[in-house]
């Protein structure tokens, strides 16, 4: 879940005696399944947490590239370094849509980017942690595009037309990252001794941060509750993150490794899995800043967008004496 | 060391090795720009270009290792041969820089690319006019952009048409070297596979200048060019290190499956 | 100063002579760029054949509050459509 403890605006939700008509019009809109577009009618706290969700979304994928890409120029195959590469474009590719998507809300790229480099606005926890060997990248694609999966296929469904369709070119494009992951996975697990280690090591290391993906219990939650109502948010944090564990654990298993949780075990009578909750005191370290990465990943943002404004800049210059040329010569 | 040809079969396969392993470096450079270009739209783009260069490096690497035969396959050339194996163009080999740098080495690479390969659709060695006409639609694109941005980067601002003017200052010496031929071009030209390097200068420097002057750039006068990247003989500083990172994996876990 | 690159929506044709559809948007400094970056960013797994790109402030969009007097009329109109008449099986295909 790439979109994490996004604060829905507003006071949770209202009855139908609170709403105003527009209210209660937008509501019954959204409760018959169908879509709402940006020119619609909408409750600006509708708008102003899409905002939220959408932009956390987009520079999830952004800061995202970077631990991955971290091994582009170490990736052990030239096929490795070339699928490698493709994905963490396709992360590219992903932040772009979504970015594209807020803006139909009224809020710029150029905005939201500024969000997130002052620290105002957030990206996924998960990215602030650092990837240490190329089992990592297998780890990375297996457990964290695997968790970010579970949560964006229900959101194809979403209500806000521009969204939905985003997350549904998402999904279709973001089919292969999943298994790529769980391919480097197979071949690490079933390798040489080192490899076995590195493979281990990784699960060690993600297992939790990936579990703290789809955010703490949120059932109790007005916020969510409101999120749900306006069919932004489909599942509970809870219920994604059972249905991770439950589809994850086999996959283990087949691998030969070890869940790093001593107190996982299968729960006949519930027919799930029964799991440790992640440390939510890190979780709200790393939220706060506090992560490994934090500092280094908003430092890369923060440094290649600073080093860019000249090449926007000029290439906007360009553009704009070759149309004054072009109206001069007409 | 210093090549000697023995049999045709041997200048083939440094042919392919000069082929393969520019497009190899060249590709580990663009690939460095993934996540930290200026804007969106540019970093899709870039990757793209890496991409297709590491494509066309598992053709030709893959070709070279073929025409050896002692089981080298374009992984084993690529990760397991030594800096003084390889033979990259000094110009692929250079730090990326800023974006400015990147471009404008894209652009001068780009542009005796294209023209290169489009000699290469009539070699006599099927296998290569094959890997070329694959190839020579990617660059084509390659060239298109790069020279675009070029432009754009010459013409925009002050500072950008500065940066641009001092990338070309830097990069300029490494370009020679791309038309300089030596015994495996006679070879390859002698055998109808290759065309020889110098010849494709006069229609390279109308290109480049046409660009050049469409960027408000001149055209460097000088001609001293650097040497010893497509024979081996001495590569710049930075293959070494782009050689312990790319090869890193592979050599402190040898005979591992990835 | 703000000097964002203009928004451009992107409309593709796909290999199988379908009408050129809308796939998204993306940020370019003119129109050649936006082709470009079209191609780069909407067609990396050979979606398209063919590309149309419009800067996003031409164009015109019909209001949302008008869904009522435009398409509602149409509705009505059920005649324009196949299925409305009932011919014999026996008289063939048609």
């Amino acid at each position: 879940m790439y979109a994490q403890m996004i604060k829905t605006a507003g006071t949770g939700v209202k009855s139908p005696e609170e709403m105003t008509e527009e209210e209660r019009k937008f509501q019954a809109h959204v409760d018959a399944n169908e879509k709402v577009e940006p020119k619609d009618w909408m409750p600006d706290d509708y708008r102003a947490t899409l905002i939220r969700q959408i932009g956390q979304h987009a520079h999830s994928e952004i800061v995202g590239q970077l631990p991955e890409g971290n091994w582009i120029t170490r990736a052990p195959t030239l096929e490795r370094k070339a699928i490698l590469l493709a994905k963490v474009q396709d992360e590219a590719g992903h932040g772009l849509y979504l970015y594209c998507a807020a803006e139909t809300l009224g809020i710029s790229r150029d905005e939201l980017t500024e969000d997130l480099l002052s620290g105002k606005m957030k990206y996924s926890s998960i990215f602030n942690y650092p990837t240490l060997t190329w089992a990592d990248i297998g780890a990375v694609g297996w457990l964290v595009d695997g968790a970010a999966i579970m949560n964006q296929v229900p959101l194809q469904r979403t209500s806000f037309g521009p969204y939905s369709r985003a997350m549904i070119r998402i999904c279709k494009e973001e089919s292969f990252h999943q298994r790529q992951g769980y391919d480097i996975m197979m071949k690490m697990a079933k390798g040489s001794e080192a490899q076995k280690r590195m493979a281990q090591d990784a699960l060690n290391r993600l297992w939790f941060p990936s579990l703290m993906m789809f955010g703490p219990s949120d059932k109790e939650s007005v916020h969510s509750a409101q999120s749900m109502a306006w069919k932004i948010k489909i599942n509970t944090n809870d219920e994604l993150r059972q249905k991770f564990v439950d589809q994850t654990v086999p996959q283990v298993e087949y691998l030969g490794l070890t869940v790093p949780d001593e107190t996982l075990s299968w729960n006949e009578e519930r027919g799930h899995y029964d799991f440790a909750e992640p440390d939510w005191g890190e979780f709200f370290d790393v939220l706060k800043g506090n992560g490994p990465c934090n500092t280094d990943r908003l430092s890369a943002r923060q440094e290649a967008w600073a080093e860019g404004k000249w090449v926007r800049d000029a290439m906007m210059a360009h553009a704009r004496k070759k149309s004054a040329a072009q109206v001069a010569a007409e | 060391m210093s090549t000697a040809v023995t049999s045709g079969d041997d200048a083939l396969f440094e042919f392919l090795c000069r082929m393969g392993d520019s497009t190899l470096v060249l590709g580990h450079r663009v690939s460095e720009w993934c996540g930290h270009a200026p804007v969106l739209e540019e970093d899709i783009a870039l990757a793209n270009t890496a991409l297709d260069l590491i494509g066309q490096t598992q053709l030709w690497l893959g070709l070279a290792g073929e025409v050896e035969g002692k089981g080298r396959d374009a992984d084993k050339l690529a990760f397991l041969r030594d800096g003084w194996d390889f033979r990259s163009a000094l110009l692929t080999e250079v730090p990326n820089g800023d974006f400015g740098r990147t471009l404008m080495r894209q652009f001068l690479f780009d542009a005796w690319h294209s023209i290169y390969l489009g000699r290469l659709l009539k070699s006599s060695d099927k296998r290569v006019a094959d890997i070329a006409e694959k190839a020579s639609k990617e660059v084509s694109y390659h060239l298109e952009r790069s020279a675009d941005t070029v432009v754009a980067l010459g013409d925009g601002t002050e500072e950008s048409h500065a940066r641009m003017a001092d990338a070309l200052a830097y990069l300029w010496p490494y370009v020679g070297e791309l038309f300089a031929g030596d015994a495996v071009d006679a070879a390859m030209v002698e055998a109808g596979v290759a065309p020889d390097p110098a010849s494709l200068r006069e229609e390279y420097d109308a290109l480049v200048g046409r660009i050049l002057e469409e960027a408000t750039l001149a055209l460097p006068e000088g001609r001293f060019a650097h040497k010893g990247g497509r024979d081996g003989r001495m590569h710049t500083e930075h293959l070494g290190h782009i050689l312990t990172q790319m090869q890193w994996l592979q050599r402190a876990y040898p005979g591992c499956t990835w | 100063m703000k000097n964002e690159w203009p928004l451009w929506e992107v409309f593709i044709r796909g290999q199988h002579g379908m009408s050129h559809r809308h796939v998204g948007s993306l940020h370019a400094p003119d129109a050649e760029m936006a082709i470009k970056n079209a191609r780069d960013v909407y067609t990396r797994r050979n979606e398209g054949v063919s590309i149309w790109v419009v800067e996003a402030k031409h164009i015109a969009a019909s209001s949302p509050s008008d869904k009522g007097p435009l398409y509602e009329p149409s509705a009505s109109k059920v005649y324009r459509h196949p299925t409305f008449f009932d011919i014999p099986e026996e008289v063939g295909a048609m």
